[in-house]
């Protein structure tokens, strides 16, 4: 850990190089590059995620937040580097990994209950071609208990409001009983309500020893929901624990010029009375 | 996907058009065909049904896939290979109107056409519709050109090939409803087989493919159904019209079910009764091909669905909001006579009479407790007085011992909804339910108790003297 004479951030800057990876760690990213169309959109990220913590994915838009959760598992092609979670392949722990896209990802017009949707994720514990049995849709349940609409089990999901459809997803991703959950802005448009459920429940998963890898928007709750952070603007700025790491400085360096959300941060920043 | 329908079904105008000059049929030719009399025609119906059955499964997978149009570029990319495959077995000597070996080359190319809208959306930055459009006419538009050598060629006759193009199921012989038969069990059986993960995959392929499930394969797997359904229905439906067999059956069950394994199911049904149908009345009146026959039954069951379907038909849905307005003017004009009551002649309302009645109110009085126009107040009023809720009182109205009764219900759910809206601001608004008759069946008596302490009430006995949450000096609640 840094003392505080040091100047944190540069601690924790990824240059791509020398960095000791563990293979117990519930991640690790190893000099990952990602390209769309040519385009280079993630450069050398090198980290390894802690165990059990809550860490926040945060950045500007088309930062890469998404990308690197979408890249660790394969949705997009890797130009270079690679990842393990608890030291081996991504595609090898699938099962340890629970996964909540962004809510616009589908359609919830579509034709299935909320229960339906949640089961969906105990189908990668049932195989191929093998029905779900009664022992999966009391899981699921479980899960829909868990994040607090249990009633609604029954209803088709475009009668769910916004924050339920969310709680949907997230209830889909509990039922696997992974060790590390990557989520994608689960607290985007939801409700009052809604927020402290999900943080509530990254909480239970911390204090399971499971870990969460969240994307977030909002600068003013990093400090009070996540332990650690990664500042990301097409390559790592900073990461490390949110006290040392979420500083003016580094938010400078992640957003550049952009002031509103500077004033926004250090705002924050007052709040939560962290250092400058 | 409706849009297709009708485009498909505007497609075939001209062919109606032509057919409305066909001799009517005696009433014996239809007794024959309904009663299946004619062993041809028990061969086409069945064959063609069993044809309506799979299109139907496959079809309501390609809707939710929301990949339902690449069927039509395939379709039309059959064309060419139907030409290639007579032309190819003409010059080897064999008969070039087999229809094993038309099919095959049907396959080919069907197949290829798919191949190629896939490859160019990979590959370039057209979107799929575009891609969807070059493929099909220009692979339509080469099967025409073929068509056209085919019929110059000096061996064997051509006639017959454009059946394809239209569907012709007098054509149909035993050995081809076997193979729709065979080839409609196969797809059956796939799609129950892998029900779950075609599910997973026509609702969250990121998801699937995050979870390990090889989304490629699956939709490999699902375009090669849509290739079998397409194939097998060339003769019957046409290669212009089979792209209706896979859509309007699934747009039509969608309005029925709000589940998907019931809706692939009534989408089935709704396939094979078109087919039924269709092929029947092809059989009634000759000249009328069975394709077109097919999709239109199809449409007027999509029609009735669109109306009537419970799930979301435009009927059900309309009646549903007529019942909830008709229902909350109900409430909101017994709240505005229960509490005015309260407010006027609260001593009327105590529970030691048996025979309770609300205070005299004028409609004028009551126009003013809420933004109600005399009319809208009138018409309320009289179903109220069908109803023996209200009733006339020298120069007012009044609540009747029913009325009252009700009222107090009703006042009391709003009562507790309000403070449960109040106490839980931050938890409740997913769970009040203010159209349920009673708060206890959506809370539970436990927490009905709660509120009712929160409110003040005072005796548990009572049933609605609860005060409103909110002070009601502005005169409403």
């Amino acid at each position: 850990m840094s003392s505080p004479s040091t100047p944190g951030p540069l601690n924790y800057t990824s240059m791509g190089v020398g960095v000791e990876h563990s293979p117990q760690s519930p991640l690790s990213i190893h000099d990952m590059t990602v390209a769309y169309n040519r385009r280079p959109v993630l450069w050398d990220v090198d980290l390894d995620v802690p165990e059990g913590k809550l860490i926040g994915i945060v950045g500007p838009n088309g930062a890469g937040k998404s990308t690197l959760i979408k890249a660790v598992m394969d949705l997009v092609p890797r130009a270079s580097g690679r990842v393990t979670v608890y030291g081996k392949p991504y595609r090898k722990q699938r099962q340890i990994v629970g996964y909540v896209p962004q809510r616009e990802s589908v359609d919830w017009d579509f034709p299935v209950s909320a229960l339906d949707v949640v089961t969906m994720g105990t189908y990668g514990r049932i195989g191929w071609c093998l029905p779900v049995m009664k022992r999966h849709t009391e899981a699921a349940m479980h899960a829909l208990d868990r994040v607090g609409i249990a009633d609604l089990a029954r209803r088709q999901i475009s009668q769910l409001s916004g924050g339920q459809q969310q709680r949907v997803f997230l209830a889909r991703a509990l039922v696997q009983d992974a060790k590390l959950y990557l989520m994608d802005e689960p607290f985007a448009a939801v409700d009052a309500a809604t927020e402290k459920a999900i943080v509530n429940i990254l909480r239970d998963l911390r204090a399971t020893g499971k870990t969460a890898l969240v994307v977030h928007h909002d600068l003013q709750t990093v400090p009070e929901y996540f332990d650690h952070v990664i500042l990301i603007n097409m390559r790592i700025v900073a990461h490390g624990p949110t006290e040392q790491v979420f500083t003016k400085e580094n938010l400078h360096k992640t957003y550049g010029g952009r002031l509103t959300l500077l004033d926004e941060a250090s705002e924050a920043l007052r709040r939560g009375g962290l250092p400058r | 996907m409706s849009l297709v329908a009708m485009n498909t079904v505007a497609t075939n105008t001209f062919v109606l058009l032509d057919a409305l000059l066909a001799v009517t049929p005696s009433a014996a030719d239809v007794l024959r065909v309904l009663t299946l009399a004619d062993y041809n025609t028990r061969v086409v119906v069945i064959g063609t049904t069993l044809l309506g059955l799979a299109a139907g499964v496959v079809g309501s997978f390609m809707l939710l896939r929301k990949r339902a149009l690449l069927g039509d570029a395939l379709s039309h990319a059959t064309l060419p290979g139907i030409a290639i495959a007579f032309i190819a077995a003409e010059a080897f000597g064999a008969s070039g109107k087999s229809l094993p070996v038309l099919l095959v080359g049907a396959t080919v190319t069907g197949a290829l056409g798919v191949g190629t809208v896939l490859l160019l959306r990979r590959y370039t930055r057209l979107k799929e519709d575009t891609a969807l459009g070059v493929v099909l006419s220009v692979y339509f538009g080469a099967g025409v050109a073929l068509l056209g050598i085919v019929q110059q060629m000096q061996t064997g006759s051509a006639a017959g090939l454009e059946s394809f193009i239209y569907g012709k199921t007098a054509s149909m012989v035993v050995s081809d409803a076997q193979l729709i038969g065979l080839a409609g069990l196969v797809v059956a059986v796939v799609c129950a087989v892998f029900y779950k993960e075609f599910k997973l995959l026509c609702f969250d392929p990121q998801y699937a493919a995050g979870q390990g499930w090889p989304v490629m394969l699956l939709d490999l797997v699902l375009m090669s159904l849509v290739v079998i359904v397409t194939v097998i229905g060339l003769q019957a439906v046409g290669l212009i019209l089979v792209i209706a067999l896979l859509i309007i059956p699934a747009a039509a069950a969608r309005f029925w079910s709000d589940r998907m394994s019931r809706m692939t199911l009534i989408s089935a049904g709704i396939g094979g009764a078109s087919c039924a149908f269709g092929a029947a009345l092809s059989a009634v009146l000759p000249r009328l091909p069975s394709g077109a026959m097919i999709v239109l039954v199809a449409f007027m069951i999509f029609i009735l669905s669109m109306m009537f379907g419970p799930a979301r038909g435009i009927v059900p849905r309309l009646l549903a909001r007529r019942r909830l307005s008709r229902k909350v003017a109900r409430q909101h004009l017994l709240r505005a006579m229960y509490e005015m009551t309260e407010e006027r002649e609260p001593s009327l309302l105590v529970r030691t009479t048996q025979d309770q009645v609300g205070a005299r109110l004028t409609t004028k009085e009551l126009s003013q407790r809420r933004s109600w126009s005399t009319k809208q107040l009138e018409s309320e009023l009289k179903t109220a007085e069908e109803d023996d809720l209200v009733e006339l009182s020298g120069d007012g109205w009044r609540l009747t011992e029913e009325g009252v009764t009700l009222a107090r219900r009703v006042t009391r759910n709003h009562r507790l909804w309000e403070t449960y809206l109040i106490t839980y601001a931050d938890v409740a608004p997913s769970h009040v339910d203010r159209d349920a008759d009673m708060v206890e069946h959506v809370l539970g008596p436990a927490m009905t108790r709660e509120l009712e302490k929160i409110l003040g009430r005072r005796d548990p006995d009572q049933q609605a003297e609860l005060p409103s949450p909110h002070a009601m000096v502005e005169g409403r609640s």
